[in-house]
């Protein structure tokens, strides 16, 4: 299996290959892609040197244009995929099936991955993009159990790419406006969830809280430790009980689950995180080389290493990690 | 202007749907979606029942009856019965997934592409036309200036429009997921979930700390908390391009909904502001009101 590692900067991408990375994935400085954080992603002089590194590693670069277009802005991403074609990169991972229609007609030869955020969760599906658009492989949404994976990877036209590692959407990717609803921008349309500008911290007698635009997402006691407030990990009221009614603080992870994903016949695991520090991709990806690298040498004897573990779980938002949706109880 | 009375997101009973839908036949509608969109799980009505159901209120209403499909298409079981509902040979189906409009470009089927596919501009749309789209809702979180804008767009692809649909009433549908939120609030795991959602007819309200009311909870649905309301917008929807209002179903009172707005489209002055929120319309977040929004 592929290991595929996030750089939201120069050098995360030099981490990431580092480290052992088969390819990265990046994005535009706009909001053609699903991390358009400020200060983050690569200008075309550091998409420049990028690219040479990874030529000369023999890895593989990806460019995300993942975000649905607006019509008034539809220039932007005609642009960001002229120049990913240009650039000659690996792949182009997209949505919007205009986006898609627009890049498959222009660049026959652009090789194009179906983005997470196309919300694709069914053989069916993928068979649209695959006949409209010949996207080559379909990355799929963090909402299927192992055995979903397993019969849409059977049935499905192209080769399938899952998440290992990282931030855990509970909403299928493309399907949540919650963001929206209280901040008025989107991972959809602004390439943004829980965005930093609508975040707001206060220390009082109570406690430290956390709020989106103005709504209160958590408060925390002297004994807490408080993390980002993305809205669908906070603490709510609900039938007069306080808990994390949609999702706690914690990160996917699937190290235990390499064999199953490897007999499915995934092809490609991706590691979340275009919005990490250097440091935090350099140490997922080192643990995941060694990982997929132990699997194949034995994979008979696969065992998840303590080491490893601890590492990823020290990485985790609240230093907890789950297997999400792929097993079953955690739906 | 016509009226369409979106499918029930909730999980009522046989007799509370049969005695809903009895009571819709009368209404002023043009047009009445049926079928589950949120949960496979949820069986008080099968798809015969449905199809059954359509075809007694064809014979006492003029509305037009379309059929909804599944928004999150997982299991291979659920895309078995998503091609039964497009093989139904009888009724418009309305695409809620990516799965469905592959089914109904197959069988060479219109369709209606529902809120939860993401159609965000102009040459979008225009691919999904070329699918057999013939009305398209857009997703709630579109502005009226984005729907303007993606109209004006096909125009210049020297495309016809489609019929457009808003969402223009009910609490608005905002994420899925694999997770059964309701469950989840009843302590029981999603495989024992007892059907749980079916206690809530008009799901659970998730409140903030504070009090602030937030989101519904609807089985693996999240909608808002607020009912979004776009009657007091009621001047500006038809030169934004639309044809229709979806008024999405509640647990009471759809009666009085329904005439207000007939009352409006008829030639009476709308209101001036209205409970709820109408934020996304205006290009601001979900949640806020008109007067917020004014501000």
């Amino acid at each position: 299996m592929q290991l595929v590692c996030p750089a939201g900067s120069l050098p995360a991408l030099k981490a990431a290959v580092r480290q052992g990375a088969d390819a990265v994935y990046v994005g535009f400085r706009d909001d053609t892609n699903a991390r358009h954080f400020s200060g983050l992603n690569l200008d075309d002089k550091q998409l420049d040197s990028g690219l040479q590194l990874i030529r000369e590693q023999g890895r593989q670069l990806y460019i995300a244009v993942n975000t649905y277009a607006q019509p008034d802005g539809w220039a932007r991403w005609q642009r960001a995929v002229d120049q990913a074609a240009a650039l000659g990169v690996d792949a182009l991972i997209a949505a919007d099936p205009g986006v898609l229609a627009y890049a498959s007609r222009r660049h026959p030869d652009l090789n194009l991955h179906l983005s997470v955020q196309g919300s694709a969760t069914n053989a069916a599906a993928l068979a649209l993009y695959q006949q409209r658009y010949g996207i080559r492989r379909a990355v799929l949404p963090r909402v299927l159990s192992l055995a979903q994976v397993r019969q849409v990877a059977e049935k499905s036209p192209v080769p399938i790419e899952v998440f290992a590692f990282g931030s855990l959407c509970i909403m299928a990717e493309g399907r949540c406006h919650l963001s929206s609803y209280l901040t008025g921008e989107s991972p959809n349309l602004c390439g943004v969830c829980s965005p930093a500008k609508a975040v707001r911290w206060q220390e009082d007698a109570e406690g430290l809280s956390s709020r989106l635009n103005g709504v209160l997402i958590d408060r925390y006691g002297k004994d807490e430790s408080a993390g980002y407030p993305t809205l669908c990990k906070g603490r709510f009221l609900v039938n007069g009980q306080r808990f994390h009614a949609l999702e706690e603080p914690t990160s996917l992870n699937t190290l235990d689950l390499i064999p199953q994903l490897a007999a499915i016949g995934v092809t490609a695991v991706k590691i979340e995180g275009r919005q990490r520090s250097p440091a935090y991709v350099e140490q997922v990806t080192r643990v995941w080389r060694s990982a997929l690298d132990a699997y194949a040498h034995a994979p008979q004897t696969y065992a998840v290493q303590p080491q490893w573990r601890s590492a990823l779980d020290s990485l985790s938002e609240g230093s907890q990690t789950t297997l999400g949706a792929y097993h079953r109880s955690w739906q | 202007m016509k009226l369409s009375l979106g499918p029930v997101l909730f999980y009522w009973n046989r007799e509370k749907l049969l005695d809903f839908y009895a009571e819709m036949a009368e209404q002023p509608l043009d047009v009445i979606y049926l079928g589950e969109t949120v949960c496979s799980k949820r069986r008080a009505l099968g798809l015969d029942d449905w199809l059954g159901l359509a075809r007694e209120l064809g014979e006492c209403t003029h509305a037009e009856l379309v059929l909804a499909g599944l928004a999150l298409v997982e299991a291979a079981s659920e895309l078995s019965s998503l091609k039964r509902l497009c093989d139904n040979g009888e009724l418009l189906v309305e695409a809620n997934d990516m799965g469905a409009v592959q089914l109904l470009r197959e069988r060479k089927l219109p369709f209606v592409a529902g809120p939860a596919l993401n159609l965000y501009n102009g040459y979008a749309l225009a691919e999904l036309i070329d699918c057999g789209l013939q009305r398209w809702v857009p997703p709630v979180e579109c502005s009226g200036a984005l729907i303007r804008n993606t109209l004006e767009q096909l125009d210049s692809l020297g495309l016809a429009r489609p019929q457009v649909e808003l969402f223009a009433y009910g609490h608005l549908p905002l994420a899925y997921s694999a997770r059964c939120f309701t469950a989840r609030a009843e302590n029981r795991p999603k495989d024992d979930c007892q059907i749980c959602c079916e206690s809530f007819p008009e799901g659970i309200v998730l409140h903030s700390q504070e009090g602030e009311p937030l989101f519904t909870l609807n089985g693996i649905q999240t909608m808002s908390a607020k009912v979004n309301n776009l009657l007091a917008d009621y001047a500006q929807l038809a030169s934004a391009g639309a044809d229709l209002l979806r008024l999405s179903p509640r647990a009471e009172g759809m009666a009085e909904v329904i005439a207000a707005f007939d009352t409006v489209r008829c030639g009476a002055l709308p209101p001036l502001a209205v409970e709820g929120c109408n934020g996304y319309w205006h290009g601001r977040p979900g949640m806020l009101r008109g007067d917020e929004v004014v501000l």
